[in-house]
Order: C-alpha cells, then sequence, then structure tokens
C-alpha cells in the first residue's frame, strides 16, 4: 500500500491530518448539498416528476431493457472471448502469413473507436443488401471486435509472462505445439489474467449503452423514452438517476467479481505470475472505451 | 475519394471539433484526476475514502450515460446556458479523471518502498521526498499507461455524437444529408481515427524510450 511515502503521524501531522480530514468533508458535503439543492430549486423532486415509476408497466418495461443489455453483454462478452482465445493463438503463431495479418487485425479493431464500429455495421451495411443487422446485431458486433481484439492482448501477454520452463517442459515430456498451448500454457495465462479478463468484461457491459446511439432499445434508450414524457413533466433527471443506478448496480456486481477472483486468486496455490503484474495489466489494458 | 475530397469542410470541422474535445478534456482530466490519485495516496483517511467512493463510481458508469446525464439533464437545473461541446467536455474530463487516478496512484506504488524509508533515513523532509525521489521515478512508470488512457479519451471523443455535437462521429449524420454512402463516409472515418491512433501510439512509445526506468 502507499503508506510507505510519508512516516507514521506524530501528534502534529496528526492535528493536521484531523483538519484535513474536516476540510475534505466540508468541501464534498458542499458540493453534494449544491447538487441536491439545485435538483430541488429546479422541482426535480416534486411527485409529479416521479409518478412515472409508480407503474408496474414501466417497471416491466425497465425489466426487458435490462434483459436486453445483459443479453447483448452475454453473448458479446462470450463471443469477444472466443475471437481473443482464436486471435491469441494465431497471434502468437511461427508462421508469418498466420501471425502478421492477425497482428494488424488486433491493431486495426484496437484503434478504431467501437461506436464507429458499430455505425459501420448499423449505417453502412444496410445500403449494400445486408439485411440481418438489426441494432442488437450491430452492437454486439462492434462490442465482439474490439474486445474481442484487446482480449487476444490481454492472453498473449498472460502466456509470456510465464516462465519460459514451462514451455520447454512441455515440449520436453513430449506433448505437441497443441497440447502444449491447450494444456499447459493457456490454462495459467488465463488464471493469471482472470481479474484481467473480467475487468474487460465490465467494459463490455458498460459499452452496451453506446447502443443507445444506434438506437438499440436498451436501458439508456427506454430511459430518454420516458424522460420525454410530457404528461409526466419530462423526468429526464429521475429516469436518469434511476436508470443510472440501475446500470452502475450491474457493474459494481461484476467489478465485485472480479476484485473476488483476485483476492481469491492471489490467496491460492503459487501461480507462475504476481498479482502484482496482473494489477498493473489492468491498468494497461482497462485505458479502453466506455 | 470523391467522397472525402467533395465534403472535406465537414471533414475536416468534424476532426477539428473532435481534436479540441480531446485535448480540452485531457487537461482537465490530467487536473482532476492528479488531484483524485494525490487524495487515493495521501495521509489522511478521509481524502482516501472520497478518492475511492469517485473512481468506483465513476468508473462503474458508462460514459454514454454521464453524457447523456449532462446533455439532457444539465439544461433542467437552470444553470445557465452551456453548450453541448461544453457539456460533453464536462462528461468526457470526469470519466478519464478516474483512469488519470488510477495511473497516478499505480504510478506511485511502483516506487519501491526502500526508495522513500531511505530519502527519510538521509533526512530529507515529505516536501523533498516527494520532489526529489518519489515523483521523478512515479513521473517514468507513469507515462506509458498515461497515453494508453489518452488513447481511450481520443476513441471515447466519438461518443459525443449521439448527443448533439458536431464532431468525427457525427460526419456520417451530416453527410447522408448530401446523399454520400454511409459506408464510404465512415471507414474515412475509421481510417482517419487509426492514424490519429497511432500517432499517439508512436509518441508513447517515444516518450517511453526517452524516459526508460533504468533500475
Amino acid at each position: 500500500m502507499s503508506d510507505t511515502l510519508y512516516d507514521v503521524p506524530g501528534p502534529r501531522a496528526k492535528a493536521r491530518n484531523r483538519v484535513l480530514g474536516i476540510i475534505t468533508i466540508l468541501v464534498v458535503a458542499a458540493i453534494l448539498a449544491f447538487i441536491i439543492y439545485r435538483f430541488a430549486e429546479s422541482g426535480q423532486f416534486s411527485a409529479a416528476k416521479w409518478q412515472i415509476f409508480t407503474f408496474p408497466l414501466v417497471w416491466q418495461n425497465v425489466g426487458i431493457a435490462t434483459l436486453a443489455t445483459l443479453g447483448a453483454f452475454a453473448l458479446a462478452g462470450l463471443l469477444s472471448l472466443v475471437l481473443g482465445l482464436i486471435l491469441s493463438v494465431g497471434r502468437m503463431s511461427e508462421h508469418k502469413w498466420v501471425s502478421i495479418p492477425v497482428t494488424l487485425f488486433i491493431e486495426l479493431f484496437r484503434a478504431i473507436p467501437v461506436l464507429i464500429l458499430m455505425m459501420i455495421m448499423y449505417y453502412g451495411l444496410p445500403p449494400l443488401g445486408v439485411d440481418f443487422v438489426t441494432p442488437f446485431v450491430a452492437v454486439v458486433t462492434g462490442l465482439t471486435l474490439y474486445n474481442g481484439s484487446v482480449l487476444a492482448e490481454v492472453f498473449r501477454s498472460g502466456v509470456e509472462s510465464l516462465p519460459t520452463g514451462q514451455k520447454e517442459a512441455a515440449y520436453a515430456i513430449g506433448l505437441r505445439k497443441s497440447g502444449v498451448m491447450a494444456l499447459i500454457l493457456y490454462p495459467q495465462a488465463i488464471r493469471a489474467m482472470m481479474p484481467v479478463i473480467i475487468s474487460q468484461l465490465v467494459v463490455v457491459l458498460k459499452d452496451t449503452a453506446l447502443g443507445f446511439i444506434v438506437t438499440f432499445h436498451e436501458l439508456l434508450y427506454l430511459a430518454k423514452f420516458y424522460g420525454s414524457q410530457f404528461t409526466y413533466d419530462a423526468p429526464i433527471i429521475p429516469t436518469t438517476l434511476v436508470f443510472g443506478t440501475i446500470y452502475i448496480i450491474l457493474c459494481l456486481i461484476l467489478s465485485g467479481v472480479a476484485k473476488w477472483v483476485e483476492v481469491r486468486s492471489r490467496r491460492g496455490p503459487g501461480s507462475a505470475i504476481s498479482a502484482e503484474v496482473a494489477r498493473t495489466r489492468i491498468v494497461a489494458a482497462d485505458g479502453s472505451a466506455a | 475519394m470523391d467522397t472525402l475530397l467533395n465534403n472535406l469542410d465537414l471533414f475536416v470541422g468534424g476532426f477539428k471539433t473532435t481534436l479540441f474535445l480531446f485535448v480540452v478534456s485531457a487537461f482537465f482530466a490530467l487536473i482532476i484526476g492528479s488531484v483524485v490519485g494525490a487524495m487515493r495516496v495521501s495521509p489522511v483517511p478521509v481524502m482516501r475514502a472520497v478518492g475511492t467512493v469517485y473512481v468506483n463510481l465513476i468508473r462503474n458508469t458508462p460514459l454514454t450515460l454521464l453524457m447523456f446525464f449532462f446533455a439532457f439533464g444539465y439544461p433542467k437545473l437552470d444553470l445557465g446556458n452551456v453548450s453541448y461541446p461544453t457539456l460533453a467536455i464536462f462528461g468526457l474530463s470526469i470519466y478519464t479523471a478516474t483512469y488519470v487516478a488510477e495511473v497516478v496512484r499505480s504510478g506511485f506504488n511502483t516506487v519501491p518502498k526502500g526508495q522513500a524509508e531511505a530519502a527519510r533515513a538521509i533526512g530529507l523532509p515529505f516536501s523533498q521526498t516527494m520532489s526529489l525521489v518519489i515523483m521523478p521515478q512515479a513521473f517514468r512508470a507513469v507515462i506509458p499507461p498515461m497515453m494508453s488512457v489518452f488513447i481511450a479519451l481520443l476513441k471515447n471523443t466519438t461518443i459525443a455524437a449521439g448527443f448533439s455535437v458536431a464532431e468525427a462521429g457525427a460526419i456520417r449524420a451530416n453527410l447522408s444529408e448530401r446523399g454520400e454512402p454511409a459506408l464510404v463516409v465512415l471507414l474515412w472515418v475509421a481510417l482517419f481515427f487509426v492514424i490519429l491512433v497511432a500517432l499517439l501510439s508512436l509518441l508513447q512509445r517515444y516518450l517511453e524510450n526517452r524516459w526508460r526506468v533504468l533500475r
């Protein structure tokens, strides 16, 4: 932890820290109070704005939208994992004619914004006579291409950070290349990279919200729809608060799983990569999209 | 090629706005992120708690949702007229700041424990321990992941297209009114992003080599 940066506080430092702590509390309280005051002042807490959430049908639609979000997430997550595995194998291939195109593919799809990928699918392809592109398909393909490429790099760095002795020993006991990969290297790499893989899945879940822009009927789309109902005084802020809470809860659950896995794997029998290495990777791989 | 040349005005305008959003948001994200990152390694428990809550909350919020709040919710709060690009900058800065904070924090944590202890042992006060010993080392470790954060920010600016900001992601919507094929337009946009990201990656590699940690 970071407490190595400073000495154990003495009496003066303790007093100073207490003052700083009180100032922090005051500043945060002031900011929160201002936000709540603004909300109250502009009538965001009026009964009329929240009335829309008293109808069972509204909640039923919220449930359906949540399922749409989760469905896109589940399919895109699964496909990204599969694509990531395939791409990482290709990326590490010893044949140049395999590894070079795969590397280009990975670099290309990591560089294009996910939203642009979705737009290419949704707006770009139908005029060419491709007729199966629904918003759902566009969202899932966009997410899969991007996150699959990112996960490929995650898998690869997992395999490459294993001690070379693992690979040599596997060859020495007579395994073929496929056996070395499938039985020795990948199980260890996946285990070591589990926290990073799950935090990439959190990115997939967050990025399903991009579907809003390509008219995918998920949570945000519904939020916009209910938020602009003038019969209920256009409750855009209440709906944002409600739908935002749903999103944050879903993501926090998944992040919680990631943290739990990380703690558990640190406790388990020694893996080839230290948790600290995996943690730095999280920061490196996590600098990804929404 | 014709699609690009005939509509150069829109392409140039769109990418100018994209770069504007990128630079301004990066600036504010750096400031907010450094403050929050410093709070997360500070000796004051309350500051650490505030920093942790902020980072965990915003990191688990989709950027689209933040932009949604600023673009549609903020005008309802009667806080004065703010243009859509400015609102997008709010969203992008607040979101990216959490990533910057994490990079800053992990930068401090990469400096071995012994460094700070040794600095204190030879009698340096806190300010000099930080400015002469910790910061120079943390700075080097921070550069590559910080550039990754900025690359992600550049790509994230496209989301503003969904919220009435005329930037690169919105070029398609404008050009479909001029009757241009959407696919061609989008492929050009994608190509320019690939080039921009490649430039940033080159910069990243250059800086990384220049300030390589020699241990």
